[in-house]
């Protein structure tokens, strides 16, 4: 169990290295430089605002010098915000952040895998019918268009939220983010626990726990369940990165100081270091996040471990 | 002796969305103590569903109908609770695939102790030892420790021998056992026969083969009762029924067996032809396209199983044909592995 | 010697049997769906109309008019959608829009589909160590969010809606190439396939009759499934502001600017919004339908 986990982070660790390099050398070879729209600088302050970017070192020097840097935590300054480094802007957007996307990944996990379960055992009834339903327009019905909707009705017409604004952290504000941001999720994760579940309740062995008498609670509870959960678990993955995703239009829209609005700001600035930071930095996380769910994933399916 | 399972006219439907089909035509049949009865039959011939029917584990779409009776117990229609009172208690059943019949996240151990703390009301310890002790008896070598094994740890013939034992915990008045060696080696599935054989000399269950290879029949079975399309086509002691078959897919069934020993070219006697659909069946008789002794009656009556005479024909024969007497023979009994029919 | 000619006569019609109900069992599975059936009509008139756009109304997409700016559906006028902030009609601009979105959703899913089926079946076939190496690539890439690589590349190299294509289908390639590696392992070991050697059959019998009907089930299930996904993406990047340039529309876009004044001008979001649920459900029916039509499980 042990190996399989040093085995699983080995492999991270080159992965991160690549995402960085290609972010880099992409970053470098686009047209244009992060201060073209800015008045054209006398040649003096200009060669020592290059300095001060490190862009008048040699490529080569450059990406040394940003890797090295990185290894200690320092993404460098940012190229717009002045004054500011990467580092410190990410740091100042990653508590609000966490808390929208953490809220929204528990909820989606609880509500997604309770309704799935529970169309899963009342199989082609008209609820099971219902629940399948709403989680198709979860699925369908992208974040960005389901935001501004709910805040449409729950903001302006029935007025009992906040339309937008952090509020600095007041619980009003972080509802509607977090249930935009989760809504996607729940659905995934609900229809995909009760396929799973209607698969492994016509399962082979779950006939043989029926054939031994053992009352339907233990057939569901001890032998359907945790066969039934693995692909949610493996999908833990890909919901962590749609949080991550979705987080980046939740936060604009409703105006949410996290790292996906200054993502999206460095973005259309053309802040090279702040999209990188926030890159690595999102690929850092998600890469720690899937090590977890192997080893979650190793915990339930006793085969894997031996691979 | 009272029988331990009578089952009159069963009849078993699934409803699917091109039509209804008619898996399990009007079946009757009784299995004594101890006794041994093969069920042989093709695939889709009924042979499964029949005990699935009697073991409440039909599939949603299927509906059962007719009389079951363990003892004197009507089976049929119980409650779900009522059922479980019976399954894996005095009536077990093991399937044909071990590798998916066993759950692949839960231990051995598990999988055993549960059966006796449920049923018996046993506690850990005193399950564990009992079902370590069945392991042995079973053949598993070391079984206390393999016993927290999990499935995927063990061979295909051992965890045959694993359901077996499972099977057996709660001292079940009948086994059910679908295709067990189907899916395993030939060496294997003799090991596992005559573990069968054993067990039903030593606990005096009475067992129920399903099988479509009549050779596994013939080494462990006193009855046998041959399956077409969802109804019995011929019943009988095993050594009548292979001597003097008197329904023509029996014959065709006995035929169709290579033989190792065959002297010079042969054709493998195959029976043409396909089963039919059993959302449409034919009128008349459902073997008549494949029958090569079918005459005008077979096309438009279907056959009704009939007792034939014991004098001539030994003890609880019966047969659903309209031929009088059959005369193709088999030339020489079939055996397993080189023993030869005693 | 056993002749065994009429038992592998009767064998091989078999197979032919098999393989051509395989298919026509599926078609009519599909057509049993209701569901998925109403989708295609809904999708077959949307795109009818998206193809039509221009006929289907008196106004063109980028006139301004000016006395009748950010209006709600207006009959006299023919403005049945009402029109935009800048006083453009609405109708047409949706129907435009889902030109751009239908358009890239196939040709970004075409890339990907040849993209991923030509890696997944090279993997597949080549087996070993190369594959191994080939699927840890797919794994590593994997786990990483694509948004932000097209968001970079958009950044990165303009907006050129030709660039979006290719952007789009090159991430969207790694679930198509895990599946057809997938399949083309599965298939290559396969029993029947050992059968059909034995039996005599040729191979490129056995690819055309065997391998690739099985292939061609999920992959086509697959690519149903990913042109929303790759819909979604587009409108995604359009809604921020970094997608297609004006005066082309997307849903997206029209979606962003209706968002923004939904207050005083609710048809804005309303139209373009529901456009695009309906495709994203219709394309999402479609393929779940095909995916119980080709391999169903008891639902």
């Amino acid at each position: 169990m042990f190996a399989y986990a040093l085995r699983r982070l080995i492999v991270a660790v080159p992965t991160l290295f690549v995402i960085v390099t290609i972010a880099f050398f992409l970053m470098r070879a686009a047209p244009g430089g992060p201060f073209d729209s800015d008045r054209v600088l006398p040649p003096a302050i200009e060669k020592n605002v290059l300095a001060h970017y490190n862009l008048d070192l040699p490529l080569w020097q450059q990406y040394l010098t940003y890797v090295g840097g990185l290894l200690q935590g320092d993404f460098g300054p940012s190229f717009r915000v002045r004054d500011f480094t990467v580092a410190e802007l990410i740091v100042s957007g990653f508590p609000a952040s966490l808390q929208l996307g953490g809220i929204a990944i528990l909820l989606a996990i609880f509500i997604g895998i309770s309704l799935g379960a529970f169309a899963a055992l009342r199989q082609n009834s008209g609820v099971d019918y219902a629940v399948m339903g709403v989680a198709m327009t979860g699925i369908a019905v992208p974040n960005f268009v389901m935001a501004p909707l709910l805040t449409l009705v729950f903001g302006v017409y029935l007025s009992l939220l906040p339309v937008a604004g952090w509020g600095g952290g007041a619980i009003e504000n972080k509802v509607l983010p977090v249930i935009a941001l989760a809504l996607p999720q729940i659905a995934y994760i609900a229809r995909l626990t009760r396929g799973s579940m209607v698969e492994v309740m016509n399962a082979n062995f779950v006939r043989t726990a029926r054939a031994k008498g053992l009352s339907e609670r233990l057939v569901v509870v001890r032998h359907s369940l945790k066969g039934a959960l693995l692909p949610v678990v493996s999908y833990l993955g890909p919901a962590t990165a749609g949080i991550v995703t979705g987080s980046v239009v939740i936060e604009s829209i409703f105006g949410i100081p996290g790292i996906g609005r200054y993502f999206i700001e460095g973005a259309l600035n053309r802040d090279y270091t702040l999209v990188m930071g926030v890159m690595v930095f999102y690929a850092v996380l998600i890469i720690l996040l899937n090590l977890l769910v192997d080893l979650l994933y190793a915990v339930l399916d006793p085969k894997v471990r031996y691979v | 002796m009272t029988a331990v399972l009578d089952v009159r006219n069963l009849d078993t439907r699934f409803a699917t969305p091109d039509g209804e089909v008619h898996a399990v035509n009007d079946v009757s049949f009784h299995i004594d103590e101890g006794e041994s009865v093969g069920i042989v039959g093709e695939s889709g011939s009924g042979k499964t569903q029949i005990f699935l029917s009697i073991m409440g584990l039909l599939a949603r779409n299927g509906r059962a109908g007719g009389e079951v009776h363990y003892r004197d117990k009507q089976l049929l229609g119980l409650p779900r609770r009522e059922l479980n009172k019976f399954r894996g208690v005095t009536l077990s059943m093991i399937f044909q695939d071990p590798m998916t019949s066993l759950n692949p996240y839960l231990r051995i151990s598990r999988q055993m102790t549960e059966v006796l703390v449920e049923h018996k009301g046993f506690d850990e310890a005193a399950a564990r030892k009992r079902s370590i002790a069945l392991l042995d008896r079973v053949g598993i070598p070391s079984a206390g420790q393999r016993f927290d094994l999990y499935p995927h740890e063990f061979s295909g013939g051992m965890r045959q021998r694993v359901m077996i034992a499972m099977a057996l915990l709660c001292e079940p008045d009948l086994l059910i056992a679908d295709e067990p060696t189907t899916a395993l080696d030939v060496t294997i599935q003799a090991q596992i026969l005559e573990l069968l054989a054993d067990l039903k000399r030593d606990f005096g269950t009475a067992i129920i083969l399903i099988t479509h290879d009549l050779g596994v029949v013939a080494g462990l079975c006193d009855r046998v009762m041959v399956m077409y399309a969802g109804r019995v086509v011929e019943k009988g002691p095993v050594r009548d029924i292979f001597y003097r078959p008197q329904h023509p897919y029996t014959l065709g069934l006995l035929n169709s067996m290579p033989r190792i020993d065959a002297q010079g070219a042969s054709e493998l006697a195959a029976i043409p032809g396909q089963p039919p659909n059993l959302q449409n069946l034919p009128q008349g008789c459902a073997y008549r396209d494949r029958c090569p002794y079918a005459f005008e009656r077979c096309r438009v009556d279907d056959p009704a199983l009939r007792p034939l005479d014991p004098a001539q024909w030994g003890a609880a024969r019966e047969k659903a044909c309209h031929l009088e007497r059959l005369e193709g023979r088999r030339q020489e009994a079939p055996t397993l592995n080189g023993g030869v029919l005693a | 010697m056993i002749h065994t000619s009429a038992a592998s006569d009767g064998l091989a019609r078999v197979e032919e049997f098999e393989g051509r109900s395989l298919w026509q069992d599926a078609r009519t599975r599909l057509f049993r769906n209701k569901a998925a059936v109403a989708s295609m009509v809904v999708l077959g008139i949307i795109a009818t109309m998206a193809v039509l756009a221009p006929y289907l109304s008196p106004h063109p997409y980028d006139e301004l008019y000016w006395e009748r700016i950010q209006a709600p559906p207006d009959f006299e006028n023919a403005h049945w959608f009402g029109t935009d902030g800048n006083g453009r009609d609405l109708f047409v601009r949706t129907l435009y829009g889902a030109r751009v979105s239908l358009l890239v959703g196939i040709l970004a899913t075409t890339v990907s589909l040849v993209i991923g089926v030509t890696y997944g079946a090279v993997a597949g076939f080549l087996g070993g160590r190369i594959d191994n190496l080939m699927m840890r690539f797919v794994d590593v890439m994997y786990s990483l969010p694509f948004m932000f690589f097209v968001i970079l590349l958009m950044v990165i190299f303009g907006r050129n809606i030709f660039l979006i294509f290719v952007a789009l289908g090159a991430v969207e390639w790694l679930t198509m190439a895990r599946i057809v590696r997938g399949q083309t392992l599965s298939v290559k070991r396969k029993d029947f396939i050992e059968a059909a050697h034995a039996g005599g059959v040729s191979n490129t019998k056995i690819i055309f009759r065997h391998i690739i009907p099985n292939v061609l089930g999920p992959v086509i299930v697959y690519m149903t499934l990913t042109i929303p996904q790759v819909i979604l993406t587009e409108s995604f990047i359009s809604f921020l502001g970094l997608g297609v340039q004006e005066p082309l529309t997307s849903w997206g876009v029209l979606i962003a600017e209706g968002a923004r004044v939904m207050e005083q001008a609710p048809w804005m979001l309303i139209f373009p919004a529901s456009f695009l649920a309906l495709t994203l459900f219709a394309f999402n029916f479609i393929g779940d339908g095909l995916r119980d039509a080709l391999d169903p499980k008891d639902r």
